[in-house]
């Protein structure tokens, strides 16, 4: 990845440290793939977070040493991992039981668009020729009981992410809890979108200026 | 006495004909079951609609069965991954359709059509394109979308385990759709690295019973696709 952060904010791992901050202990997550990986490797000390990956796994564990994977034990986004004391394996329903019968406390997902009533596309940009390709998104903000989205403020061309309402095809409607990105933490609220914290040195009004539809301050 | 053993992925693949409907298990190269997958290009049969969560990766594999020109349509909900080419190419020219289903709705309407369920209202994709021209129905206030169980003509199956019976145990995160596409088709077709004599199975941890399946062979050492792809390897 390629992808560079803008000079002022919090970089990626700042991010993903952030979001890991309002989690609770014994949580059980669902991480997307990209920044929300690295949320993983800051869990604050003394908590405990589940992780569920919905090809089969409970109980995900870090990427294996070098040389040590096994082609039979990857996560969702087909990468090798491991499996932690206490995991669990299951077949591909029971896995989508677990997400969509509300089991799942917390999916933290990337994102292309945010609208401010909380519809999120993240699954296809709708270009002509493009393989469109869905995996688990929809079933996971149908069904999670809480949707994070971790992602950059704005495109790489500098437009917001975080607009009126989508223009790319839809993931769901209405379904984002709160936005992690490097310029702030925001919530969506039915009012639209509102502030919870400033990443250091980033104004309001930079983040304001930054965002496709209107921000509410933090409440004071 | 019962014995679903056969003796070779050739014989454990006969009988698909042209037009089949054919689950094939996996997630990514796990639980694929390349060698029943390379058996089946060697057959021949053609103009098959098949069911995986991917398209396969490199040149091996459902990729290869895919390159070959023996799958009119797919079925599945990520159709895309760093060494998936061969669909997108055919995907493109129209040689080969696309049905997308979000993945947790393909697991189910599997887990449905194995189950004599004809179809079920599920909160995926309401309100997406993928819902369009589909049953809305509100439960308790809520949207729901009407989807339909899948059935096959076969199932391809890639296990850890398995008795004569047909009782399988999986490895690891290679279950997967495994267990679900077992039950939803006609004819199951399992290869598994190691095959014991009935009784050798703790009943508590047979994951696919015997029931659901009614061909087994045994393939001792399964290639594992990653390798054959970084190898270059391009079947047949």
């Amino acid at each position: 990845m390629s992808e560079k952060t803008s000079v002022i904010g919090w970089s990626r791992d700042e991010m993903a440290q952030r979001v890991a901050l309002d989690i609770r202990d014994g949580t059980y997550v669902n991480l997307g793939i990209g920044i929300p990986e690295l949320i993983a490797r800051y869990v604050p000390e003394g908590r405990e977070f589940i992780y569920h990956t919905e090809n089969g796994l409970l109980g995900m564990g870090p990427s294996p040493e070098e040389g040590a994977g096994e082609p039979e034990l990857i996560n969702a986004g087909k990468r090798q991992v491991t499996a932690l004391p206490g995991a669990a394996f299951f077949h591909h329903a029971d896995s989508f039981a677990m997400i969509r019968g509300g089991h799942i406390d917390l999916c933290v997902l990337g994102a292309l668009q945010v609208a401010q009533n909380g519809d999120l596309a993240n699954w296809s940009t709708g270009a002509p020729g493009a393989i469109p390709a869905v995996g688990g998104a929809m079933d996971l903000v149908a069904g999670v009981k809480s949707i994070y989205v971790v992602t950059q403020h704005c495109t790489k061309k500098g437009e917001p992410k975080l607009i009126e309402s989508c223009t790319f095809p839809l993931t769901g409607v209405g379904i984002v809890d709160r936005i992690y990105t490097d310029l702030a933490v925001l919530e969506v609220t039915p009012r639209g979108f509102q502030l919870v914290e400033l990443a250091p040195g980033v104004s309001f009004d930079y983040v304001s200026e930054r965002t496709g539809a209107k921000l509410h301050p933090a409440r004071g | 006495m019962i014995d679903k053993k056969v003796s070779s992925v050739a014989e454990a693949v006969s009988g698909i004909a042209d037009g089949s409907i054919v689950m094939i298990g996996g997630f990514g190269e796990a639980g694929s079951p390349v060698e029943l997958i390379h058996a089946l290009i060697d057959h021949g049969a053609t103009d098959l609609t098949v069911v995986n969560n991917n398209t396969g990766n490199g040149e091996v594999g459902l990729a290869a069965l895919i390159k070959a020109g023996r799958v009119s349509k797919m079925i599945c909900s990520y159709p895309r991954s760093a060494h998936s080419t061969v669909f997108p190419e055919l995907y493109r020219s129209g040689k080969t359709s696309l049905e997308l289903v979000p993945q947790g709705t393909l697991a189910e309407r599997i887990r449905a059509g194995g189950a004599g369920v004809p179809a079920f209202y599920t909160p995926t994709s309401v309100g997406t394109s993928l819902a369009e021209g589909k049953e809305i129905r509100s439960f308790d206030g809520r949207d729901y979308v009407l989807e339909y169980g899948l059935r096959a003509d076969f199932a391809l199956i890639k296990g850890k385990v398995a008795d004569p019976y047909g009782n399988v145990i999986y490895n690891k995160t290679a279950r997967n759709f495994n267990p679900l596409m077992a039950m939803a088709a006609k004819t199951t077709i399992v290869q598994v690295a190691s095959l014991v004599p009935a009784g050798e199975l703790d009943p508590e941890v047979i994951i696919t019973p015997g029931i659901f399946v009614d061909r087994v062979v045994g393939v001792p050492r399964p290639v594992h696709e990653s390798t054959l792809v970084a190898e270059g390897v391009s079947y047949p």
